[in-house]
């Protein structure tokens, strides 16, 4: 008896065993449809660095390597790398066979043309890396050498699609600018899906790659991107069924949990561990009494920045002290400075200061910058207003588009203005930029437009950036992050959490931490 | 003869209206903060420090606007639009790519109107007092009243969403593989509720002034006169007071070209139509200068025609109207 009730019992788990793995077994074919938006200039990817190209290009251009949840290295266009022990050479071996969409061989040739010319010539960041290199060499077709001037740790990071894009060399003998040309708009890669129709203003058509490196994929035959400019449209496709995943910020974050709650459907926070956004509020150091770190932490007191959490974004985000977010590398919660919400130790830091209310209650006049990404980022500059006129701050909005945005904030024309940055998996590449005295204004608004000058971090992240030894390295970092905690150039709102709403048949949407840039060779579609 | 003078006379000042247009909202584009350097710049994320200068002398932004001016002008009169900065194509061809959706639009909402108000106008007209007429007045009203965009999502919630007779945006189905026929009726299946919400503003009007129109005329001396004479009412109508009564209506479509790109911008977002209204907008908010002031060209030439038809149109409606300049 037993022993039959122990051969049911294996004949049931085996039944149930095969069942799960027939489950889950990939289901080629169909299609996957999406929403890209804003309608991207390009889906170029080594010309279009924005969240849109990046999203389209991602499928379309390779890179040597991508990145898992935790940020470690994977093969993609190369196979393999070794670092040498002074981490000041990277050497990789590229995967054979790889053919461009137009049938021409992909070589050594294609990775030295990107990183030595193309890339630098249209990616700033590329570029500022690229500096740090003392030769790119290519002893054979699949071998490329990268030598550094010094170690810097952070390098890998550049080798993922999206910054490290590989260009086909073969297409752009003869141009001299690289950023300009006409050739930017013959879409050739390696990846696993080739440009099918791009309708302008309707819809972005990717088809199956049947050449690909990694036989048998990708699974999907189509990738269409919905084009639909308004953000209730966006909502309204989705719930439609037209569409079956919406990235973060295609739809208000306060329609999320809406969205998500529909029958099939379901979120996921994950798949931005290399982009890790994280929101502040800029702070102009230039103007008084900005400058007096009494006031900042005057302001930092009187904004409650759970509320901003919790009801501007609907929960998604979490508290942050300083610029390293929960989740990311070297972070030290025990050196930050916290400065709570508390109105009433904001207004005795004014009165400390000597700037006492006037009839009106008013102390200082201040212009705010807002973010003109959407009714979330408007409604935080809103409540920002009302808050720092309570304690005496008279804050004036300053109604602006996105390229007034970019203008004033990059050139130094506000007193505070909100913005994001993405953190890029290490701080050499994500943090850095932002604190470091000798890249101010005129640079992009990831700089350090706020004009903060403290030449003992900038010292500190130099030497972080080149410290190979891990430990050391994040006794560096600490330092820097108490420093900033405490110095408040920058009021960090909240660590951005991103969710992503799809259907549930959509399976291995998310797998890597490149999220929804990853080239989704992966992905399929369930019954 | 005196109509070729008319016509000549009338593209001379045309082509001076266009012009001016150009200058004016090249001044203005310009007189905003930001400029295309500073877009690119922006999205480039990290830049050093030259990178902005560089994209300036690129596309000759480091220059006086006056020498950009007369650059552009120059340009111009070889129809040479120039090249969008964003995107590296010729304005030429992304214009055209995205005209004829717009025109489908615009026309379609132009036709849709101007039957139905002048209709619904005369019929409150012919009734006037009764039932009918005061619910073609309170409707045309609330419609005149309502804006667009608010019509237009509650469109998509009720005819998409609850009913799922239409779809809720874009100009074709994504993905779907059509035969030619198929394909025409997708894409009118996607054309009714832009066309119609963008057309019933319009309604609202030309309904009211035919309404208004029908009424004085109906009144006349020669409306009596024909009834008079036995004239068949419906004749009365449509060869008298028919008649009579569009010549507002014709002022009010002349004006109508001007306000349709507004509304189309509005109407072309909110249902994901892909025409230049769109365009106009991404174009602003891009501060890609040429593209816009293709849009801006394109559109002042359809007012400019519209307003030339409509001064021929008056001519025909009522032979006591000369074409002067």
């Amino acid at each position: 008896m037993k022993k039959a009730i122990r051969q049911l019992a294996f004949a049931l788990g085996t039944a149930l065993f095969a069942s799960v793995a027939f489950a889950q077994a990939p289901r080629d074919g169909g299609s996957l449809n999406l929403i890209v938006t804003p309608e991207p200039p390009t889906i170029n990817l080594g010309n279009g660095k924005l969240g849109p190209s990046s999203f389209v290009g991602s499928k379309i251009y390779e890179g040597l390597i991508s990145l898992t949840p935790k940020l470690e290295p994977i093969p993609r266009l190369a196979q393999s790398w070794t670092i040498s022990p002074d981490g000041k050479v990277y050497t990789f071996k590229l995967r054979p066979g790889v053919k461009w969409h137009d049938g021409k061989p992909f070589t050594s040739a294609d990775v030295l043309f990107s990183f030595k010319q193309y890339l630098p010539a249209t990616f700033a960041r590329t570029k500022l890396i690229m500096g740090q290199t003392a030769s790119i060499e290519a002893p054979d077709d699949l071998t490329v050498v990268f030598t550094l001037k010094q170690p810097y740790p952070a390098f890998m990071y550049i080798f993922e699609a999206t910054g490290g894009t590989i260009m086909p060399k073969h297409l752009y003998e003869g141009v001299t600018d690289y950023r300009t040309t006409q050739v930017n708009n013959t879409i050739v890669g390696t990846g696993p899906f080739k440009l099918g129709e791009w309708r302008r203003g309707a819809f972005i058509k990717l088809v199956k790659n049947t050449e690909y490196w990694d036989k048998g994929k990708p699974h999907l035959d189509n990738l269409f991107f919905h084009i639909v400019p308004d953000a209730v449209g966006r909502s309204i496709a989705f719930e439609s069924g037209k569409v079956d995943a919406i990235r973060a910020g295609d739809v208000e974050n306060f329609e999320i949990a809406r969205l998500a709650a529909a029958p099939g459907v379901a979120l996921t926070k994950a798949g931005w561990e290399f982009l890790q956004p994280i929101g502040f509020l800029n702070m102009n150091l230039r103007n008084k009494p900005i400058d007096d770190l009494r006031f900042r932490q005057a302001i930092a007191h009187a904004i409650d920045r759970q509320f901003i959490i919790k009801n501007i974004f609907s929960t998604f985000g979490e508290p942050v002290n300083g610029p390293f977010p929960g989740g990311y590398v070297f972070r030290d919660t025990t050196v930050e400075t916290k400065y709570p919400y508390d109105p009433a130790r904001a207004k005795a830091l004014l009165d400390e200061m000597g700037l006492k209310p006037d009839a009106d209650g008013t102390r200082v006049s201040l212009r705010l910058l807002p973010l003109p990404y959407g009714e979330t980022w408007q409604r935080l500059a809103e409540y920002t207003r009302e808050r720092l006129n309570a304690v005496g701050i008279k804050t004036t909005i300053v109604a602006t588009d996105v390229p007034g945005w970019f203008s004033r904030a990059s050139s130094g024309d506000f007193d505070l203005a909100y913005n994001f940055v993405y953190l890029l998996g290490d701080p050499a590449i994500g943090v850095s930029q932002t604190y470091l005295s000798t890249n101010q204004l005129n640079r992009g608004t990831a700089a350090n437009i706020d004009g903060y000058v403290n030449r003992d971090v900038d010292a500190l992240l130099i030497k972080a950036e080149q410290e190979t030894n891990k430990t050391e390295r994040a006794k560096l970092y600490s330092q820097i992050q108490k420093t900033l905690s405490h110095d408040l150039p920058i009021l960090w709102t909240h660590q951005m959490v991103m969710p992503t709403v799809y259907r549930t048949k959509v399976k291995n949407l998310i797998s890597t931490g490149l999220g929804m840039n990853e080239n989704f060779a992966d992905v399929w579609i369930g019954k | 003869m005196d109509r070729l003078i008319f016509l000549a006379r009338r593209c001379i000042k045309a082509v001076l209206v266009i012009l001016c247009v150009i200058a004016i909202n090249f001044a203005l584009i310009r007189a905003a903060p930001g400029d295309p350097a500073t877009i690119l710049a922006g999205e480039a994320g990290a830049v050093d420090a030259g990178f902005v200068e560089r994209i300036r002398q690129d596309y000759g932004l480091d220059k006086p606007v006056p020498v950009q001016l007369l650059t552009y002008m120059k340009q111009l009169l070889t129809f040479d639009l120039g090249e969008s900065y964003r995107e590296h194509r010729p304005v030429k061809e992304i214009v055209l790519e995205k005209l004829p959706a717009t025109l489908l639009l615009t026309l379609s909402a132009f036709v849709f109107s101007v039957i139905v108000g002048v209709s619904l106008g005369i019929a409150a007209a012919r009734r006037a007092g009764s039932l009918l007429d005061t619910l073609i007045t309170a409707g045309s009203l609330v419609f005149f009243a309502m804006p667009l965009f608010w019509i237009g999502l509650l469109a998509i919630v009720v005819f998409s969403m609850k009913l799922g007779w239409l779809p809720p945006y874009g100009m074709s189905t994504v993905g779907a593989e059509f035969t030619a026929w198929e394909t025409m009726l997708d894409v009118a299946r996607h054309l009714v509720m832009p066309a119609v919400t963008l057309g019933l503003f319009y309604v609202a009007i030309y309904t009211r002034v035919t309404r208004a129109a029908a009424l004085e005329v109906m009144d006349q001396d020669f409306v009596k006169t024909a009834r008079a004479k036995g004239v068949p009412e419906g004749r009365v109508w449509r060869r008298h007071i028919l008649r009579n009564s569009v010549l507002p209506v014709i002022t009010f479509i002349s004006l109508q070209a001007g306000h349709i790109l507004g509304g189309s911008v509005l109407i072309e977002t909110v249902f994901a139509w892909p025409g230049i209204g769109r365009l106009a907008f991404d174009a602003l908010f891009q501060r890609d200068y040429n593209l816009l002031l293709a849009v801006f060209f394109v559109s002042s030439v359809m007012v400019v025609l519209f307003n030339l038809i409509a001064d021929f149109l008056y001519s025909l409606a009522d032979p006591r109207i000369e074409l002067q300049t």
